[in-house]
C-alpha cells in the first residue's frame, strides 16, 4: 500500500536541504512507518532528484519520523529552477512510496 | 501566576495582516511579533535595496503599521518585527514618519548589527556549514547580503527602554517571540528549560497559520472557515507552562496534529534544534489538547546554545529564463513533448549558451518529477509545457523566455494559454556558515528613536 494510507507529511527548504516530517496517526502506525520507511528506502525513492544523503530521526513522542534530504534543491530556493523551488511538494512525493 | 499572551502576526513577507488587527482588538495579547524573513525573502529585499538604497525592508510593513499602530498604541500592545530585513534603520525612519503623520507619539527600539556585508573581506575561514568548503574570494566580492542570525537579547534590551515597537534585521525567527517572554518574567538566559519553552512558543508561532490549520496535511478539507483562519497565540506562564491557541471567533483549528506538524517544521534534528539563544531538545515534548483549539506543550528541554552564530551569505549565481505554453486533449502530452523537442532544436541552432535546459509538464510532473504517476498520461485533458534554462547572462535567459512564441502557429495544434514573456529571474547562491559570537556581538546596537 501507499504510505499515504497510514501517514501525512509536511516539507520545506532549509538552504540546499529539504526537510520532511512524516506523521503516523496512532501507535501501530508509528511502529509500521518506523520499520518500513528506512533511510535507505527514502534515499532510493528520491534517487532521481540528485540527493547526496538522507538522514532520518525518530520522534516517538510525536509519532513522527523526520528526514533531511541533503543537496536536494540545486543550491537552495534562491538558485533552484524547479517549479517547486521550496521543496513543499516533497511531502506528497514521499507519501507515494509503497510500503 | 503571571501570564503573558503573545500573538503571531505574520508568517512570511506577503502574509495577510488583517488577522493581526483582529488580534489586537479582541484577543488580550500584550505583544504581537511579526516574522517576515525567509531565505528567499532576504533575496527579494536584496533586489529592492539594489534598486533603491532606502529600500531593503518589507514593503508591506508601513501599510500594516498604518492599519494597526493606533489601536496597538491605545492598548499598550507592543509590536516586534524583523521586517527591517536588510535595512532596519530605513524601516524605523519610515515608521516614525508614519506615526508623525498619524499624530501619534511612538518610541522605537532599533536593533542593528546583524549585517556583516561590509566586513566580509575581513572575516576569515567562512567555511560552508554543509560541505566544509572554504569561501572563495570571488563569492566574497560578489556577495549581496551577509547576515548573522542573532538572538533575543537585544530585543529584551529594547523592551526595557519601554518602546512601542522593536524593529530588527535578521533576528532568528523564534527569538522575536522569546524576547518579550524573557522580558516579562525576567528569566535568565541560563535557565535553559525556560528559554527553550519560550523558543518553542516562538517556533510554533513564527509561521502564523501553519499551526492553526493552514497548509495542514491531515484532513485539511474538514477544517472549518478556512477563509477566516485565525492567527496563533501563545499563552506562557511564569513557570514556563505553554499553551497554543488562536484568535477568537476565527476559523481553522489548533489540535495535536497541527501543533506537532509545526513543531517539527524545518527543524532537522529534533533533539538538537539550534537557535542563537538555546539548543532545543524536543524528544520529551508532550502535546495535550486541554480545550477546544488549545494545546498544552510540556516536557520542553533546553541545552546550551550553539557556540557560534549562523550566518547566511548570498551571491548572484546566474539567471533563469522560462517559457510556458498549453495544449488540450486529444494527445495533449504528445503535443507538448513535440514542442519540447522543437524548442531544444531551436536553442541548439541559435547556439544559445544555456547551461541547463529543462522541461516540466505542469499538470503532470512539474512537482513530483520522475515520481509522477503516468497511468492516465495519454488521456490528459490538457497540459502545460514549461521550458526553463539556467544561464550565466541575462540576455540568454531573455531569449529562453520568448522562445515559445512562434510555436503558437508553427508547432503542434491547439497551442493555447501562452503565458506571455515570463520575467527573467536572477538566481542567488547561498553560503550558510558559522561566525564567532563576539565578532557579531560587539557590533550589535540598540538605538532608541522617538517622535
Amino acid at each position: 500500500m501507499k504510505l499515504k494510507k497510514v501517514a501525512f507529511a509536511r516539507s520545506s527548504d532549509k538552504g540546499d536541504n529539504v526537510d520532511i516530517s512524516l506523521f503516523a496517526r496512532d501507535n501501530d502506525g508509528y511502529i509500521l512507518i518506523r520499520k518500513s520507511v528506512t533511510t535507505e528506502k527514502v534515499a532510493g525513492h528520491f534517487a532521481a532528484f540528485g540527493i547526496s544523503e538522507v538522514e532520518r530521526y525518530e520522534v516517538p513522542n510525536l509519532l513522527a519520523l523526520k528526514f533531511v534530504l541533503r543537496n536536494a534543491l540545486e543550491g537552495g530556493a534562491t538558485r533552484c529552477i524547479r517549479a517547486d523551488n521550496l521543496g513543499k511538494t516533497f511531502s506528497g512525493a514521499l507519501l507515494r512510496m509503497e510500503i | 501566576m503571571k501570564k503573558v499572551r503573545i500573538g503571531g502576526g505574520l508568517g512570511f513577507y506577503g502574509d495577510s495582516f488583517l488577522p493581526a488587527l483582529e488580534m489586537i482588538l479582541n484577543d488580550k495579547v500584550s505583544y504581537v511579533a511579526f516574522e517576515d524573513l525567509a531565505e528567499l525573502t532576504l533575496a527579494i529585499l536584496q533586489k529592492d535595496r539594489q534598486r533603491d538604497p532606502s529600500g531593503g525592508f518589507t514593503k508591506d510593513f508601513i501599510p500594516m503599521l498604518k492599519l494597526i499602530l493606533s489601536e496597538a498604541k491605545k492598548r499598550g500592545i507592543k509590536l516586534i518585527t524583523n521586517a527591517g530585513g536588510l535595512n532596519p534603520e530605513g524601516a524605523a525612519k519610515a515608521a516614525l514618519n508614519l506615526a508623525k503623520k498619524m499624530g501619534l507619539h511612538i518610541k522605537i527600539g532599533l536593533v542593528k548589527g546583524d549585517d556583516l556585508l561590509g566586513d566580509l573581506s575581513k572575516l576569515s575561514s567562512l567555511s560552508h556549514m554543509e560541505t566544509g568548503a572554504l569561501i572563495t574570494e570571488d563569492i566574497i566580492k560578489k556577495a549581496v547580503f551577509a547576515n548573522a542570525y542573532i538572538g533575543a537579547k537585544p530585543i529584551v534590551e529594547a523592551l526595557k527602554k519601554d518602546v512601542d515597537i522593536v524593529i530588527t534585521g535578521r533576528v532568528a525567527d523564534a527569538s522575536l517571540f522569546l524576547a518579550p517572554i524573557v522580558y516579562e518574567f525576567g528569566w535568565s538566559f541560563d535557565d535553559l528549560d525556560k528559554i527553550a519553552a519560550g523558543t518553542t512558543a516562538g517556533h510554533l508561532l513564527e509561521c502564523s497559520t501553519q499551526v492553526t490549520g493552514g497548509n495542514h496535511g491531515e484532513k485539511w478539507w474538514e477544517i472549518d472557515d478556512i477563509d477566516n483562519i485565525g492567527y496563533p497565540i501563545a499563552e506562557v506562564h511564569e513557570d514556563g507552562a505553554l499553551f497554543i491557541t488562536k484568535t477568537k471567533d476565527s476559523g481553522g483549528i489548533v489540535n495535536f496534529d497541527t501543533v506537532r506538524e509545526q513543531l517539527l517544521y524545518e527543524v532537522h534534528n529534533p533533539a538538537r534544534y539550534l537557535t542563537p539563544d538555546v539548543t532545543l531538545n524536543m524528544m520529551g515534548i508532550k502535546l495535550q489538547e486541554t480545550a477546544e483549539n488549545v494545546v498544552q506543550v510540556t516536557g520542553i528541554k533546553g541545552e546550551p546554545k550553539p557556540e557560534k552564530y549562523k550566518m547566511l551569505i548570498s551571491y548572484p549565481d546566474g539567471f533563469m529564463g522560462q517559457s510556458i505554453i498549453g495544449y488540450s486533449w486529444p494527445d495533449a502530452l504528445r503535443k507538448a513533448k513535440t514542442t519540447e523537442k522543437i524548442v531544444r532544436k531551436i536553442i541548439e541552432k541559435m547556439k544559445l549558451p544555456v547551461k541547463d535546459i529543462r522541461a516540466e509538464y505542469l499538470g503532470y510532473n512539474s512537482f513530483h518529477g520522475p515520481l509522477a504517476d503516468s497511468t492516465y498520461v495519454e488521456e490528459l485533458n490538457e497540459i502545460y509545457l514549461r521550458i526553463l534554462g539556467r544561464t550565466d547572462d541575462k540576455y540568454t535567459a531573455e531569449q529562453i523566455s520568448r522562445i515559445m512564441v512562434p510555436l503558437a502557429l508553427s508547432g503542434p495544434p491547439t497551442a493555447s494559454g501562452l503565458l506571455g514573456f515570463q520575467r527573467v529571474r536572477s538566481l542567488l547562491g547561498l553560503w550558510p556558515t558559522l561566525i564567532e559570537r563576539e565578532l557579531v556581538d560587539k557590533r550589535i546596537e540598540v538605538k532608541i528613536m522617538e517622535v
